[in-house]
């Protein structure tokens, strides 16, 4: 085994495997609360991808070209947008879902999946988009002819999406907000009669993993430069194998989960087969619901009769 | 936000649909209002105007109407079903005449195919395809309440074992229904035994990665899938007659020849049609004695209360798995006529998730667990983007509005459950 190609592809597994778990945050938290898989979370991210790619072709043109103050904007800008996404379809799909049967809004929910795909489609052509490189630069590690790199977007990526899990687990954690969000987490009901606005909860759960779906997006698109309109569909089910390997409905797990999937993935396609990692991806899911269903940091599920 | 209690009625739903308003544009503005082209970008600002304004006077009609006596009536009649009765339970006298309107269903179906376009029939059969597929689910999501969001798998499977079958061992069309249909059972089977134990939410998620696993590595394995090129499946044939203008194999007529009738290059979808027909006919008639045996008793007593089941000794793992692998049977049948209405080609981008979406669609829609909702729903969402055809670029996104649609205004489908009876009362 090579030493800087075991580095390069741990770097990059480092990276996909941050943005895996910023899209996980979303899928965990919804499922927490709601007990719901919120299928068009892919999509939601999908949009934000296109949002910051809109986002800095209008700063560029209004002649703006410093890395920090773009990348600032685009993130503030596109994370207020998605995060209206996030609150729309939770108040138009769901909410009005919320004492049916179980596979309504999970019906619903994939109807909202394909309009926004097909939406997306219909405005901005089915072609693959693309960004400019806004912060070119990399970190080097090795000699001439062997080494692996580490670009300062990646820095950045990993960087902002500890950052913002840091944030979010503070604000779930310690903030009147978060511990409202856990008590209807534990028993809507109670939480009602105890006064918390469950539906207002609920909604800002979705915001919130809009917001963190937006933040993947921004740097994703940033790190990769290409994307386009189906993105969603195969990064959204990605991030929901790292929501459930690390245990549905614990923050701390989403993040392992992303950062475990994404190393393997990388490693896999890196040495393995490229044409696989998908297919390695689904296969490390299935094993893991069947010797651990509860996943790593979650708690196991208690049925009580 | 900017809305006072005092306000009048008029006024208050006005702010209240100019916030709204404000927000459709803040979403449709830069999607559909700033165009991407290469990294600059054109401007489109009238789309997302036009749309928030919809979308404004939509809300406002709304509020005005619940202001009024008759529009809040009106509203409350079209209501979104909430809270309704789940399960209905009929009475045997619905039955009374039953058997005519079926048989008269039937004899039309069968006299349909005659005078349908080539085109027509490919459609049509698609659709009866779609209600074996529908049928299958149907079982497992429907009755045993397994939510299974990989079903194409198994769709792939049948399709997949008729086309490889023919290329490899020259697997036949009437040979390649069992074939297919055990071969995908069995897959059902493999995939069901580990993953049954499991919670509800988990299953569907563990399905949705078998159905993409199967579609990669059809994709992927070139060397014997053919990849993203396809397999070519065999003709089908009648008693070793051909649809065919000149024979394809040695000593084979084909069957214009053989009646010394004109060749009709629609006599093939013809066979197909009524082939896939009676197959579906068939299916419905062993689902629906299957639901009334202590099996379907058993599927649908374990989907309300898998618990008191357990306690009550039935092998939950057997159960499950009896639905989980008839489906995945109706399912790898339903591949089978796939491929063939195909003309016998296959390629993995007809086994993708949005299959097993518009699938789940069909039972779910059609309200679950009920056999006539499902035909009723394959047919009306198989046809539907037919009749879309012109709007094509915007089919997938009326179909997902509609699916949204349908499941605000009735939650349970079209067609509810019925309980089967037991006793001449009625009473169950």
């Amino acid at each position: 085994m090579e030493f800087h190609i075991l580095g390069q592809q741990l770097v990059n597994g480092l990276a996909l495997g941050s943005i895996y778990g910023l899209i996980a945050v979303g899928y965990t938290m919804v499922y927490g609360i709601i007990g719901m898989i919120n299928f068009a979370h892919g999509d939601v991210y999908m949009v934000s991808a296109y949002i910051t790619a809109i986002c800095i072709a209008v700063l560029s043109y209004f002649g703006i070209s410093s890395a920090a103050f773009l990348i600032i904007i685009t993130l503030i800008v596109t994370m207020f947008i998605v995060s209206l996404y996030g609150w729309s379809i939770e108040r138009i799909a769901y909410k009005p879902l919320r004492n049916s049967p179980r596979l309504a809004p999970l019906i619903s929910a994939i109807g909202v999946s394909l309009v926004l795909q097909n939406y997306v489609q219909v405005s901005q052509g089915a072609k693959t988009q693309a960004v400019p490189t806004i912060l070119p630069g990399v970190f080097r590690f090795g000699n001439e002819t062997d080494f692996f790199q580490i670009t300062y977007i990646q820095v950045l990526l990993v960087v902002v999406s500890f950052a913002s899990m840091a944030l979010l687990t503070y604000i779930i954690q310690k903030t009147s907000l978060g511990r409202q969000c856990r008590a209807v987490q534990q028993d809507p009901k109670m939480a009602a009669i105890l006064g918390i606005n469950t539906d207002r909860i609920i909604s800002t759960v979705f915001v919130l993993g809009a917001a963190m779906a937006a933040i993947a997006g921004v740097l994703v698109t940033l790190n990769y430069g290409s994307f386009d309109f189906s993105v969603g569909f195969i990064t959204g089910v990605k991030a929901f194998t790292a929501a459930v390997l690390g245990g549905i409905g614990s923050l701390p797990g989403a993040m392992l989960g992303g950062i475990i999937l994404g190393m393997s993935e990388s490693l896999f396609s890196g040495f393995v087969n490229t044409d696989y990692k998908d297919v390695f991806a689904f296969s490390l899911l299935v094993l893991v619901l069947i010797f651990r269903p509860s996943g790593l940091l979650g708690k196991p599920l208690v049925e009580k009769v | 936000m900017f809305s006072n209690p005092n306000d009048p009625p008029v006024l208050a739903a006005f702010k209240d649909s100019l916030l709204v308003g404000v927000i459709a544009l803040l979403i449709f503005g830069p999607i559909s209002g700033i165009i991407l082209d290469g990294y600059s970008f054109n401007t489109h600002f009238k789309t997302p105007l036009i749309l928030a304004t919809i979308v404004f006077a939509g809300r406002f009609a709304y509020q005005m109407a619940m202001l009024t006596p008759w529009g809040q009536k009106f509203l409350e009649r079209l209501a979104f079903s909430k809270g309704k009765r789940s399960v209905y339970v009929g009475s045997p006298n619905d039955h009374k005449y039953l058997w005519i309107i079926l048989l008269v269903l039937f004899a039309a179906g069968l006299i349909l195919p005659f005078y349908l376009s080539k085109y027509a029939l490919t459609v049509a059969i698609l659709a009866i395809i779609y209600v074996l597929l529908g049928l299958g689910l149907n079982i497992v999501v429907g009755l045993a309440g397994l939510l299974d969001l990989g079903f194409v798998a198994f769709y792939a499977v049948g399709a997949y074992t008729f086309a490889l079958g023919s290329q490899y061992i020259g697997l036949g069309f009437w040979t390649a229904i069992p074939v297919a249909a055990a071969l995908a059972a069995i897959f059902g089977g493999i995939l069901g035994f580990p993953v049954l134990r499991m919670h509800g939410d988990y299953l569907a998620i563990v399905t949705l990665g078998f159905g993409e696993i199967i579609r990669l590595v059809l994709n992927n394995w070139t060397s014997f899938t053919g990849g993203p090129n396809g397999a070519k499946a065999a003709e089908p044939t009648l008693f070793g007659l051909e649809f065919t203008r000149t024979a394809k194999t040695e000593g084979h007529i084909p069957f214009h020849e053989f009646f010394g009738t004109v060749y009709n290059p629609n006599t093939k979808f013809i066979f197909l049609y009524i082939v896939v027909f009676l197959m579906a006919c068939l299916m419905i008639f062993f689902f629906s004695r299957l639901r009334s045996m202590p099996m379907g008793r058993a599927w649908e007593a374990l989907r309300e209360d898998e618990i008191a089941c357990r306690s009550l000794g039935i092998n939950h793992v057997i159960v499950k798995l009896s639905a989980f692998m008839m489906g995945a049977m109706t399912g790898g049948i339903g591949g089978v006529f796939f491929a063939a209405q195909q003309g016998g080609f296959v390629n993995p981008t007809s086994f993708t998730f949005f299959e097993s979406a518009l699938i789940l669609a069909i039972v779910v829609l059609g309200g679950m667990g009920s056999t006539v909702g499902v035909v009723i729903a394959a047919l009306v969402l198989t046809l539907l983007p037919e009749v879309l055809r012109d709007f094509s670029d915007y089919r997938v996104l009326v179909f997902g509005g509609l699916m949204i649609f349908m499941m605000l205004w009735k939650p349970r489908g079209f067609l509810p459950i019925r309980r089967p009876y037991f006793s001449k009362e009625g009473q169950a």
